[in-house]
């Protein structure tokens, strides 16, 4: 029960963001079944379903999206192993330079995604490395790292120290207390920080332009769809998809974390 | 005659952090089936002897023996002992029972048994209806009882409590007091119970050890640690006794050397000092009414000494801040103690 209520401004404002944040969203969904392949007209000549099955016919795009499913789960794999890691490492010991340490490792994502693609390019050709699946991965590795990183190590922060030793004290070697103890407590906020990592990768264009070759991950696809003024709506009905794959891992990630705090 | 190993054994044992000596040198036995406290004040090095114990840390200089074997190199796991966390520890994503059945469930110990042989500890702890409760759903004793089963299902030879009953309301905490001292006879396992309160501990044990600064003061039976303390730190923490200073001491006619005298011994005089008694004249400062006791706080003339007198609350009952009064002290209650 909450007795004080927003006042009218209050409530003018807020609405005013949301249609701000949310309304370009819809014209994205309205390109989507327009008529008028050239250009983006208001309000639309006519509707039609066809670019659906334009797009759907594409071989291109397929590439696209594969190839962006395949990035981001690895991506995603990569940083669950090594953020989790980290998280553990910095929760739970007291060391000279922990916070410098901590400072670094969250440094990728507050940094322009450009530096890090430039940084990236310059170590790859400096270790010969062709650019392709891997570097795409590596790239996107730094940022989705932080993002499990951050989620973990506030739950074993959590995660009172004595459940560690009470595990080890009843008998439990190391991988025992990580399998039974460790793991089932941090589980939620993995999955949390995986699907935010995943959405992260799935919709990266900075760093990938620096690492990627000759392959287009979709973001890129429809970049460079951008620039050629044919079969336009095919963009948005990707654009569309995208919007999709995003935001329902995002959404889930709100809930599992959500629920977690509730049940303190 | 064969000798049975000691359940317990230090030898030296030092464990420094950077330069604080958390341990410093403590040598002690504690044999098979004792009750055996750890007194002291937070910071003392009680509970970092515990944790040495469990094998959660390990000495910088000196050896530990659990029942004859070193335990240097041992971890934690591998140790004949189980612990009882001061804040329980208990794994918050599993059920009671699972909670209690983890040690069995980690030595490959079958489903069916782990739970009924789970269930007997919750029983005898008092609490089997609530094996399919989570942690959250219970309230302080009940999970103090949980984990307490929890470690003694896994037949442990030394059982250590890690200021377990810190938590918990007075009421609570005496009947547990019971209950953990009745289990312990039952069991016949040792107990290293770690603790700050010195009723608790006296209550109790078999023999408490006093710690201070990282060493053990004094070790023995409880009535020997409260009436014959071994220096002013014992005297003060343990009894809250009184500490004569030497020169006080044999300016009433007693040992040359500083001195305990319990509250409950010193007695008001109306008159001359009885034979044996020395008469002290002192203000009063304070007066406060305990229930069966009274206890007055006052100030020795002529002597920079405050004194704690505890008398029946049925006697002086008109006595207030400010007003004199004579003390008279049995010289056979001055017990002398060590110069610190």
């Amino acid at each position: 029960m909450r007795s004080d209520r927003a006042s009218r401004p209050l409530k003018l404002a807020a609405l005013g963001g949301l249609l701000f944040l949310h309304v370009p969203l819809l014209f994205v969904f309205l390109y989507a079944f327009t008529t008028e392949e050239k250009s983006y007209q208001f309000p639309p000549p006519g509707l039609t379903l066809k670019w659906f099955g334009v797009a759907f016919a594409r071989q291109d795009i397929w590439d696209a999206i594969g190839l962006s499913l395949k990035v981001a789960a690895l991506a995603t794999s990569v940083a669950l192993v090594l953020g989790t890691l980290i998280a553990a490492a910095l929760a739970r010991r007291q060391f000279f330079g922990r916070e410098a340490v901590s400072l670094l490792v969250i440094l990728p994502i507050a940094l322009p995604g450009i530096v890090t693609g430039i940084a990236l390019r310059a170590a790859f050709n400096l270790l010969e490395i062709d650019y392709g699946l891997l570097t795409i991965i590596l790239g996107h590795a730094t940022f989705c790292i932080v993002v499990v990183y951050n989620n973990a190590v506030a739950r074993f922060r959590r995660l009172s120290g004595s459940l560690v030793e009470a595990s080890m004290d009843l008998g439990a070697d190391g991988f025992q207390t990580f399998r039974y103890v460790i793991l089932p407590n941090i589980a939620t906020a993995l999955l949390a920080g995986g699907m935010l990592a995943f959405a992260l990768s799935f919709d990266e264009v900075i760093v990938t332009t620096f690492t990627a070759g000759q392959q287009s991950t979709l973001p890129i696809w429809m970049l460079s769809e951008l620039v050629r003024p044919r079969q336009r709506p095919v963009t948005n009905v990707v654009a569309v998809f995208v919007i999709l794959v995003t935001f329902l891992p995002i959404l889930a990630a709100y809930y599992l974390t959500r629920d977690e705090s509730q049940h303190k | 005659m064969t000798v049975a190993a000691p359940a317990v054994r230090f030898r030296a044992v030092t464990r420094h952090f950077g330069p604080v000596k958390a341990v410093d040198g403590v040598d002690l036995e504690i044999a098979p089936g004792e009750f055996f406290s750890m007194l002291g004040p937070s910071g003392s090095g009680k509970t970092t002897c515990l944790r040495l114990i469990a094998g959660f840390d390990q000495p910088s200089a000196g050896e530990i023996e659990i029942f004859g074997v070193p335990s240097a190199g041992v971890p934690p796991y591998a140790r004949a002992v189980n612990t009882v966390f001061q804040d329980y520890a208990l794994f918050p994503h599993m059920n009671v029972l699972d909670n209690v059945a983890y040690g069995l469930m980690v030595r490959g110990v079958g489903k069916r048994e782990r739970h009924a042989r789970a269930a007997e500890a919750l029983a005898l702890v008092k609490l089997g209806q609530h094996g399919e409760r989570r942690p959250v759903q219970l309230s302080g004793g009940q999970r103090q009882r949980v984990a307490l089963a929890r470690a003694l299902v896994n037949q442990p030879r030394v059982l250590l409590l890690d200021e377990p009953l810190g938590a918990l309301d007075l009421k609570l905490r005496e009947e547990m007091q019971v209950e953990l001292k009745a289990l312990q006879r039952k069991l016949g396992t040792a107990f290293v119970f770690v603790t700050h309160d010195q009723g608790e501990a006296l209550s109790m044990s078999d023999r408490v050890a006093v710690f201070n600064e990282g060493r053990i003061v004094q070790v023995g039976p409880p009535e020997e640690i409260y009436e014959r303390p071994r220096t002013d730190f014992v005297a003060r923490f343990v009894g809250g006794s009184n500490v004569l200073p030497a020169a006080v001491a044999r300016g009433i006619g007693g040992p040359d050397a500083p001195c305990s005298l319990r509250p409950e011994a010193i007695v008001l005089l109306t008159g001359p000092a009885p034979e044996g008694h020395a008469a002290l004249t002192a203000m009063i400062e304070d007066a406060q009414y305990h229930g069966a006791a009274r206890r007055l706080l006052v100030t020795v003339e002529g002597a920079d000494l405050r004194l704690a007198v505890s008398i029946p609350a049925a006697e002086g009952g008109g006595f207030g801040p400010g007003q004199t009064v004579t003390l008279g002290i049995p010289l056979a209650a001055l017990w002398a103690m060590e110069a610190a």
